[in-house]
């Protein structure tokens, strides 16, 4: 938090601070987004890659380039706006739900292998 | 009216103007911390789902579910709904409030095929048997998939009351906030769905 | 829906008279003290026609002081209820040895230990801090109010909403019997059948709504409304606290509302998420709430460390020691806060690394706790120290909660956890973070803000008999439980068959006398102050000599807080303005913008309540019209585009006159 930053608050709380798109941005946007998601579901439903975790680990690629595509073509977010507390709000979020999720998988998966007796594991499915 | 704190002398102790904190000037940063928190709930979900979601009973997996065709198509009506809340928003911006009106009921319309498409494969998996009782995979499935679906119903009915009040009111600035927040809110429904179609259809498929 | 009993009607859903609890004296008797009492106070209200101006001037308030002041109320409202609880525990636990049975039944008993942890952190603990911050932050930033008045009125009322759901289960039907965080599978559909854990589960959904939303709320004043000049470190420690607070009610509670979304649907729906078959587990909701369950720590003592800075630097006369130090530890925690989860269930056997893991991280955030003790003491080191009775709370705080903070890190060790897990030496250890951090920091905030919000102090000699009854109290009530623990003692037993452990029951039951001496030499206080008030009166608006900008204006601050915006120079700004010469304007007033009163949060607060009852008693119908008639109300409610208004500068001039005369008569 640099002083200088927040100094800026005075004059940050009057005007009102958001960034809005341009056509040509939105159609950007939304080319790119096609094809983000239009690759994916391609490799998905031929197997063109052939092994499935390289698909899954592409496809996952694929999908946070598209979410950052997205926060910055329709959701607009620049570190400037709302005098950058936006941006910090979603950084630290996107910290939590990683924490939430490979922490919950991560504690399962453990949870999992040492409760569960061996002999089920092979028996089952 | 704008006192940067760089320029304060330091024998000033109050503004002798009324400090406008321009109204509704925090709606917008309340709502996007609001957006955050839901996206929370929906990390519980993905997490459950991530956790839950090997758990057939022995009952039917993804491969045996999931129809790619129907998920592709869904997207794309999404995708295309948010292109078209986008062209409202530019709308907005003119001042064009016919042209709002026209791309919000377009954008409408593109929500509730999407919730007809979801409800058809809903109704397809529960006649078949693939019910959200028969397995915690399914549970955690048809809870992360309706919770998006939930909240697409909820930005239906919202955009709806919104097309009623610019309609009254017109494209005031208080309205003008309220689409925007809804522009967020629709947007991010975009960005969680994009984690819904990757997480569980696309890598349900290759399990 | 087919496991649930046959015996529903369509108009009643399963809800009979059997569910009035005819059967158990002591809930009759309670019902017929509560009841009495209720009446006795609503013909009170109606004899000296308060109820329009309770409607006006309160309940519709968006006014951040006066929602403070009632979510105060709420709390100190529920502290009773959860401290009777308290009181029956140790009675019943050092009774009920060589062959008694005490004097609860088991199914009693469960309940008793679930709403008294139910009750003291959402509606005792959450609505003290939730208030404190509301009055507070305001003030203490130069603004008019918060971000969203309706909003904030309306949290209020959903918080309240809650509490109301959890006491009517008291004499209507009957409360979870699973220990305050409900685990699966115990709380499921197959072992609770009964009403109780959905009680459990609608009261904290309506009571998270109101928290999670003043949560938003209160992170958007801070970050936006602060008054020119108050750069993020020029933020009294308070606001800084509080603001940290927020940040983890928002990015915590919405765990804890999907992970009770996902349990209702288990016991709704027949779900399969935290069931025994169908690929469920159980595990899983242990592990999600305690995602939550953690940061809701932090949530709770947090702003108690505010609190404590505040006071140590004014009754100290100098300014807080290391401030930017106590902003990072501060930040620090309440990232690290995340990262500890897995702490409360190091026994559920995920191994080795994933324990090392989550037991280094809570060793870890010891660090900065530890740290701001050291502020602390650096603080009051060579200051002019008054022990006026915050300053005294802060003191007990200090001694008492660095016990309790090594108590935690022993149990943060996993091989030991093992030992000490569900142990007394757990219930003690957290008893002793959380009286001693959390209430102790609340009645010092009580203590030290009281005469802002009301223009008089609270009476000192009733403070100090509640304050060392207290401390007391507290030391004989929980010592025993650590002996306890450690002698293998497991929580949450009704009846014990070794005789030598008794006489250690009956000293926690002797602390725990002592603690309700304490809470009523509180409300004596209280009441000896306001018959005393002419005399404890404070013309000044400033009786501690503070240093933060809520001491700048009057006491009680009027609606609009202050007159002109203050413009800030420095951390300790009212001090700092007092030091160089500041000059209270006495003319050229303007009128203020301000939000307009509602009745829109009490509506929509009240029809979540009912959806809530209706709910936990399969009423369908009348759960379809509460939702309905919210969507409606919400909607309605936006249609209204007149939510502000201008006090007159006649009623500013005539406010501000006042106080000049008063300040001139003083002097």
């Amino acid at each position: 938090m640099s002083t200088d930053a927040q100094a800026a608050h005075g004059a940050a709380a009057h005007d009102d601070g958001h960034t809005h798109g341009t056509r040509r941005s939105y159609l950007i946007g939304f080319g790119l987004s096609v094809v983000l998601t239009a690759i994916p579901f391609w490799l998905v439903m031929t197997g063109a890659l052939g092994s499935q975790q390289a698909t899954a680990l592409t496809i996952m690629g694929f999908a946070v380039v598209q979410i950052v595509v997205h926060m910055i073509y329709f959701l607009h977010m620049t570190s400037r706006s709302e005098g950058g507390w936006s941006m910090l709000a979603l950084i630290f979020t996107l910290i939590l739900v990683l924490i939430t999720l490979t922490g919950s998988l991560w504690v399962m998966y453990h949870l999992n292998t040492n409760m569960m007796p061996p002999h089920d594991m092979s028996g089952m499915r | 009216m704008d006192t940067t704190v760089a320029t304060i002398d330091r024998t000033v102790f109050h503004l002798e103007e009324e400090h406008g904190h321009a109204e509704g000037g925090s709606t917008m940063l309340g709502f996007w911390i609001y957006l955050m928190s839901d996206c929370l709930i929906f990390a519980v979900l993905f997490a459950t789902y991530g956790v839950l979601g090997g758990n057939y009973a022995a009952g039917p997996a993804p491969k045996d579910l999931f129809e790619l065709p129907l998920v592709a198509l869904n997207t794309a009506m999404l995708l295309f709904s948010s292109i078209t809340y986008g062209f409202a928003m530019l709308a907005m911006q003119e001042g064009r409030r016919a042209a709002t009106q026209a791309w919000l009921a377009v954008t409408g319309l593109f929500g509730l095929a999407f919730l007809g498409i979801e409800l058809y494969e809903f109704a397809h998996l529960i006649h078949i048997g693939a019910t959200p009782q028969r397995s915690a995979f399914l549970s955690s499935f048809f809870t992360l998939v309706g919770t998006h679906g939930l909240h697409v119903t909820f930005g239906i009915v919202w955009l709806v009351t919104l097309m009623v009040q610019v309609a009254r009111h017109g494209l005031i600035p208080a309205n003008r906030r309220r689409l925007m927040c809804l522009s967020m809110f629709w947007h991010f429904l975009d960005v969680i769905w994009i984690g819904v179609f990757t997480f569980v259809y696309l890598m349900g498929m290759l399990r | 829906m087919s496991d649930h009993p046959a015996t529903q009607s369509l108009l009643f859903g399963r809800l009979t008279l059997d569910a009035l609890p005819l059967h158990e004296p002591i809930l009759v008797a309670t019902f017929a003290v509560v009841a009495l009492g209720g009446i006795a106070l609503l013909a009170l209200l109606t004899r000296y026609r308060l109820w329009g101006y309770l409607w006006t001037e309160w309940f519709t308030s968006v006014d951040h002081k006066r929602i403070g002041i009632m979510y105060m109320v709420l709390g100190l409202v529920m502290l009773l209820r959860g401290f009777a609880d308290a009181i029956m525990m140790r009675l019943q636990q050092a009774m009920a040895f060589g062959g008694s049975e005490g004097y609860l039944n088991a199914h009693h008993y469960d309940q008793i230990f679930t709403a008294h942890g139910v009750i003291m952190i959402f509606f005792v603990a959450m609505p003290l801090v939730t208030g404190l911050m509301n009055y507070v932050v305001p003030l203490q930033i130069g603004a008019r109010d918060v971000s969203f008045p309706f909003l904030n009125n309306f949290s209020f009322w959903m918080t309240a909403g809650g509490a109301a759901v959890v006491m009517m289960s008291l004499f209507v039907g009957e409360f979870a019997r699973t220990g305050w965080l409900a685990y699966p599978p115990l709380s499921g559909i197959a072992y609770s059948p009964d009403p109780g854990v959905d009680y459990y589960i609608w009261a904290l959904q309506v009571a998270g709504v109101g928290t999670l939303l003043s949560g938003v709320n209160l992170v958007c004043t801070i970050v936006k409304m602060r008054a020119p000049g108050m750069a993020m470190m020029k933020m009294p420690i308070f606001t800084w606290t509080a603001l940290c607070t927020n940040v983890l009610i928002v990015a915590a509670f919405p765990v804890l509302t999907a992970v009770l979304a996902l349990l209702s649907l288990d016991r709704y729906l027949g779900t399969n998420f935290f069931t025994n078959d169908f690929g469920g587990n159980p595990m899983m909701y242990v592990n999600l709430i305690w995602i939550w369950g953690h940061p809701e720590v932090y949530i709770l003592i947090l702003p108690a460390f505010g609190i404590f800075s505040e006071v140590a630097s004014t009754f100290s006369g100098k300014r807080l020691f290391g401030y930017s130090s106590m902003v990072y530890a501060t930040v620090v925690i309440t990232i690290l806060s995340y990262l500890v989860w897995l702490h409360h269930f190091f026994t559920m056997g995920s191994g080795a690394s994933v324990n090392s893991f989550f037991g280094i991280t809570t060793m870890i955030i010891s660090i900065p706790t530890g740290a701001k003790i050291f502020n602390w003491l650096f603080t009051m080191y060579r200051g002019r120290i008054r022990f006026e009775l915050p300053m005294m709370w802060t003191v007990a705080f200090m001694l008492i909660f660095v016990i309790g903070g090594m108590t935690g890190v022993l149990l943060a060790v996993p091989p030991a956890d093992f030992v000490l897990h569900n142990s007394l030496f757990l219930v003690a250890h957290f008893h002793n973070v959380i009286i001693g951090g959390v209430l102790f920091g609340l009645f010092a905030g009580l203590n030290y803000w009281f005469p802002k919000a009301f223009g008089f102090r609270l009476d000192p000699f009733w403070g100090k008999m509640s304050f060392w009854f207290w401390v007391l109290g507290f030391f004989f009530a929980f010592m025993p439980l650590y002996v306890l623990g450690l002698m293998g003692v497991t929580r949450r037993l009704r009846v014990f068959d070794d005789p030598s452990l008794q006489i250690w029951f009956v000293i926690a039951g002797f602390g725990a006398v002592l603690i309700l001496l304490g809470i009523v030499a509180m409300l004596v206080q209280i009441f000896v102050s306001i018959r005393r008030r002419e005399a404890l009166r404070d013309p000044t608006g400033d009786p501690w000599d503070g240093r933060t900008l809520e001491w700048a204006t009057a006491s009680p601050p009027p609606a609009y807080n202050f007159a002109f915006t203050p413009v800030v120079h420095d951390g300790d700004a009212w001090w700092d303005m007092k030091r160089r010469g500041y000059q209270r304007p006495t003319e050229g007033f303007r009128p203020i913008h301000m939000p307009r009163n509602t009745g829109a949060g009490v509506v929509l607060a009240g029809l979540s309540t009912v959806l809530a009852v209706a709910l936990v008693w399969y009423i369908w119908w009348l759960a379809a019209l509460c939702f309905a008639g919210l969507i409606a109300t919400a909607i309605i409610h936006s249609f209204n585009y007149h939510r502000d208004f201008h006090i007159p500068v006649d009623e500013v001039v005539a406010a501000e006159d006042a106080r000049t005369r008063l300040l001139a008569a003083r002097s």
